[in-house]
Parts: structure tokens; C-alpha cells; sequence
């Protein structure tokens, strides 16, 4: 049983591996960089709090 | 499986959602640490004795608890991922917050690591079979915790949830299951920790177990990770540590209590699962098994945290140039930061291959306590430039500077600790963080806008 789990968890690292590789991939072809990698640092902070005194 | 994807669905930007609360601060934090219940706590006892293990879980829980406080007023109001790495670029300068994002990174990718091999170790030793190895549940814990982060934090931190509180009530189940108000009938503490052999090794002992008493509670500063996750991090932050910390704090002690009163210190210093052991020698066999599969919830949800915490310092500095922007990508479905998940996790995988759990673990505790030494620094600087009144704080701490100096107090002596074990690896580990510094300095950060990486809309600090 536990060979059998060994194999078993060999399966599921390469099919999720591949998944994620496959996901990247139709990602990044279908959105442009600029979108992809528009997150800025505290813009919602900004607008949600007014850090008055 | 096919995913339909539309390109102007969330308009011109894509950031990280918004969606965590509380409970899931509480899990990021207490997920990556209770691992160290279920191992390494117990390798103080090896140090100085199981009353050293006892020392150390009470000092470094003061010393946890000024990270918890001090981490929790600074990130209430410096809320980005990155945690620790935004407060330094906010309050320290640029080179500091470089330094410490590695910190961040190497301190929960070893980690990462270390409870891979543990989960395989522990299930090589359930299974007990020739030819059995360790490689494929290692692959599988690192590689079905990065999809799960992959997919998005919010069933990430769900599933954190669910796993940390079985292993947590695992340990309580086991301690009301000792008769703990009775002596001599399951625990014999009194029999197994005696005048002559509470500390073996005298005070230099203690001092030496101060490196492993870390396990009881290293990584409780990785909830500042979800800062730019979580609904309300003014309110979910401190609450989510400080809860986390108390809730760190029993378990350590109840888990002390039952280890030091079932096994003699000679044997607790050197087991590798010091609680699934305590379940054995109850005699039930409900117990046992429950202990073991509570072992590897521990260290899946602490790796599950580690993935989702390394990933966000290494996208922070992406996003500010410190390294290509191409690790800034969140993806525009499942709205994390999938390169930096993707770029972490071969990394992960080779290091679990080559390294031992001891290397790794040691790589792990030193840039955390190196990230803690920061901390005490950074707090004062906090209250210098900005102080009370000058900006809104969701938390603010007691008795300032008197966690600080603690803190820094408590890292000198834990310093010296690892020296004395592991000299070596501090040496070159300290050399690696000054020659990358000087990387950053003479050549990366030319590329950084200057500008643009301060965000916080706080007035300009006293004295400049």
C-alpha cells in the first residue's frame, strides 16, 4: 500500500506540475505584460484609509 | 481542464484580493509554527535538560512576544505585502528592506523545506517499509501546496484553517488524556525531571538551547504577509498575531508538560517526534494514530504558509524593482502572485532533495532571528520619525522601548547560541547577506525609481 501511495503521489506532483506549467503559459500569451504586472503597493490602503488624527 | 480567461475583465490593473479575515491571519500564523510543537522544541532538552527546554520556551515566548507586538502596531500601519520587507523600505531605507525580503524568503522557503522532509521522514517511519523513500512524498507535499497557493489565497488560508486547529486539538486531546492534574499515573514528572538531571549542563546549557527553544514559535511574524490580503488589516493583524501568540504559548506549554513527563530528557533531546512518541506511550493506539496524522497536518499547513509568505516577499521586491519586474505578475484569475509561486518551487524541490532537515532548519533560524534583530531597530526608528499622534496607528504597543530592548537583548544571546552549534553556516550566511548587499547597492538598485517603491501616505518624518 504504501509503495503504491509513493507512485501515487509521483502522479499527482507531475500532473499538478504540469497544470501550473500549462496555466503560465496560456497566461502570459493571453494578457500583455503591462496588465499582468500592474499591482502597485498600497493603492488600495490609500483610498480606503485617510490617516487623519 | 480549461479556464476561460477574459482579458479586460478586472480593467487596466490586477492586484491581490481582498478577502482574508481574522481567522485566516490567525492560521497563516499559527500554521507555519505548530509544526515546531510536533518537532525540534525537543532538541533543547539534548542542549541543557527538560528544564532548559522549559526556560526556553518561557524566554523565547518573550522574546516571540515582542516580535508579535512590535510587528503587529508597525504592520497595522505599513499594511502591503511583504510584511516586513514594506516596513523596512518605509522606515529603515532600501538596502535594509532588500536585506530583509531575503531574510523573509530564505527564513520560509528552508522552512518549506524542513517540513517537507519532516512529513516524508515521518511517513517513512509510520510505513516502515524497505525501499520506501522519502522523494515522492516530499515532491508532493511542495508541489500540491504551491498549486493549492497557485489557486488562490483564499481557499489556501481555508484549508490552513482546517488543518492547523485538527493538529492544535490533537495536542490538546492528548493532554487531557494524560490525567494532567495527576502525577504517577500517566506522566511522572516528578520521577523524570529531578534536581540532578533538570539542567545537566548547567546555564550554559540553557544559553545553548536557546537555537531550538525558536522552534516553539519561529514564523508567528509571517502573518504580516497577508497584509494586502487581509479585509481590514488596521483591525485583522494584530488581532490575528496576538491571538496566534497566545494560542502558541499554551500549546508550548502543554506539550512541554506531557513530553518532559513521559520521556527521560536524554531520550526526548534526540526523538524527531517528541508528541507522536508521547501517543505511543499512552498505550492507546487512538492516540498514537492521532498524533501521527496531526504530525503532518502541522507540517503541510507550515509549509503551506511558508509557500504563500516566500512568495509574497519575493513578488514585493519584484514590484519595486529590486529584482525584475517580471515577478510582480499577479494572475489575473486567481489573483496571486503566480510567477513568484512558480519561481520558488524548483527551488524548494532541490533543496529538499540535497539538504538535511538539520542544514535546512538551521539556514531557516538564522535569517529569522536576523529579521527579528531588524525588527527591535525598526521599532524605535518607527516611533522616532513618526511618533504617537502623527499618524494613525491600528495598534499600538506597551511599554515602549521595553519590548525592543528585550528583543535585541534576546537575539544577542540567541546569536551566540547558534554560534556555538553552528558557527560556520553564521559565518558564511552573514558574508552571503553582505556580499548580495553590495550587489544591490553597485548595481541593482540603479534600476529602482526611486520614487515610486515609498507608498504610504504618511507625513514626512520628524528631522527631515
Amino acid at each position: 500500500m504504501w509503495m503504491a501511495l509513493s507512485y501515487a503521489c509521483w502522479g499527482i506532483s507531475i500532473v499538478l506540475a504540469l497544470w501550473m506549467l500549462y496555466d503560465w503559459f496560456k497566461v502570459d500569451t493571453t494578457f500583455s505584460e503591462e496588465v499582468l504586472t500592474s499591482s502597485r503597493e498600497g493603492e488600495l490602503e490609500a483610498v480606503s484609509e485617510k490617516h487623519r488624527i | 481542464m480549461t479556464i476561460t480567461l477574459e482579458p479586460t475583465v478586472h480593467g487596466d490593473r490586477v492586484s491581490l484580493l481582498r478577502v482574508l479575515g481574522p481567522a485566516h491571519v490567525w492560521a497563516l500564523g499559527v500554521g507555519i509554527v505548530l509544526v515546531g510543537e510536533f518537532t525540534g522544541w525537543n532538541f533543547a532538552a539534548d542542549k541543557g535538560g527538560a528544564l532548559a527546554a522549559l526556560i526556553v520556551c518561557w524566554v523565547v515566548g518573550l522574546l516571540y512576544t515582542s516580535v508579535a507586538m512590535i510587528d503587529s502596531e508597525v504592520t497595522s500601519t505599513v499594511a502591503a505585502a511583504g510584511g516586513q520587507y514594506a516596513q523596512a523600505k518605509h522606515i529603515v531605507g532600501p538596502l535594509m528592506a532588500f536585506n530583509v525580503a531575503l531574510f523573509l524568503v530564505f527564513a520560509y522557503t528552508m522552512l518549506e523545506v524542513s517540513d517537507a522532509i519532516l512529513l516524508g521522514d515521518t511517513i517513512v517511519a509510520k510505513a516502515g517499509v524497505e525501499g520506501l523513500t522519502h522523494n515522492s512524498f516530499i515532491a508532493a507535499t511542495i508541489v500540491v501546496l504551491a498549486w493549492l497557493n497557485y489557486r488562490g489565497v483564499l481557499m489556501t488560508l481555508n484549508v490552513n484553517f482546517v488543518i492547523t486547529a485538527i493538529a492544535y486539538i490533537s495536542i490538546v486531546v492528548l493532554f487531557f488524556s494524560v490525567s494532567p492534574w495527576t502525577q504517577g499515573a500517566v506522566l511522572k514528572l516528578n520521577e523524570l525531571v529531578t534536581p540532578d538531571n533538570a539542567l545537566p549542563y548547567g546555564w550554559i546549557g540553557v544559553i545553548a538551547a536557546f537555537q531550538f527553544g525558536i522552534w516553539y514559535y519561529l514564523g508567528i511574524e509571517g502573518t504580516t504577509q497577508a497584509a494586502e490580503e487581509v479585509r481590514s488589516p488596521a483591525r485583522s493583524l494584530p488581532y490575528g498575531t496576538m491571538a496566534g501568540m497566545i494560542t502558541l504559548l499554551i500549546a508550548a506549554a502543554m506539550t512541554w508538560y506531557v513530553c518532559a513527563s513521559m520521556m527521560p530528557w536524554e531520550y526526548l533531546g534526540i526523538t524527531y517526534y517528541p508528541l507522536w512518541d508521547a501517543g505511543k506511550l499512552t498505550g492507546s493506539p487512538l492516540l498514537e494514530n492521532l498524533l501521527f496524522i496531526a504530525t503532518l497536518l502541522a507540517a503541510l499547513a507550515s509549509a503551506n504558509g511558508c509557500i504563500n509568505d516566500a512568495a509574497r516577499a519575493w513578488f514585493s521586491l519584484g514590484r519595486d524593482r529590486y529584482l525584475p519586474t517580471w515577478f510582480s505578475a499577479v494572475h489575473p484569475k486567481y489573483r496571486t502572485p503566480y510567477r513568484s509561486i512558480l519561481f520558488l518551487l524548483p527551488i524548494a524541490l532541490a533543496f529538499a532533495f540535497i539538504a538535511d532537515l538539520n542544514q535546512a532548519i538551521t539556514f531557516s533560524i538564522l535569517s529569522g532571528v536576523l529579521q527579528y534583530t531588524f525588527m527591535s531597530i525598526n521599532i524605535v526608528m518607527f516611533r522616532k520619525k513618526w511618533p504617537l499622534g502623527s499618524i494613525r496607528r491600528g495598534y499600538t504597543h506597551p511599554f515602549h522601548p521595553l519590548p525592543a530592548i528585550v528583543l535585541f537583548c534576546l537575539c544577542v544571546v540567541t546569536f551566540f547560541a547558534i554560534f556555538l552549534g553552528f558557527g560556520s553556516q553564521l559565518i558564511a550566511m552573514v558574508a552571503f547577506y553582505f556580499l548580495i548587499s553590495l550587489w544591490f547597492h553597485f548595481y541593482r538598485y540603479k534600476f529602482v525609481r526611486r520614487g515610486d517603491q515609498f507608498t504610504m501616505p504618511w507625513p514626512k518624518p520628524q528631522g527631515y
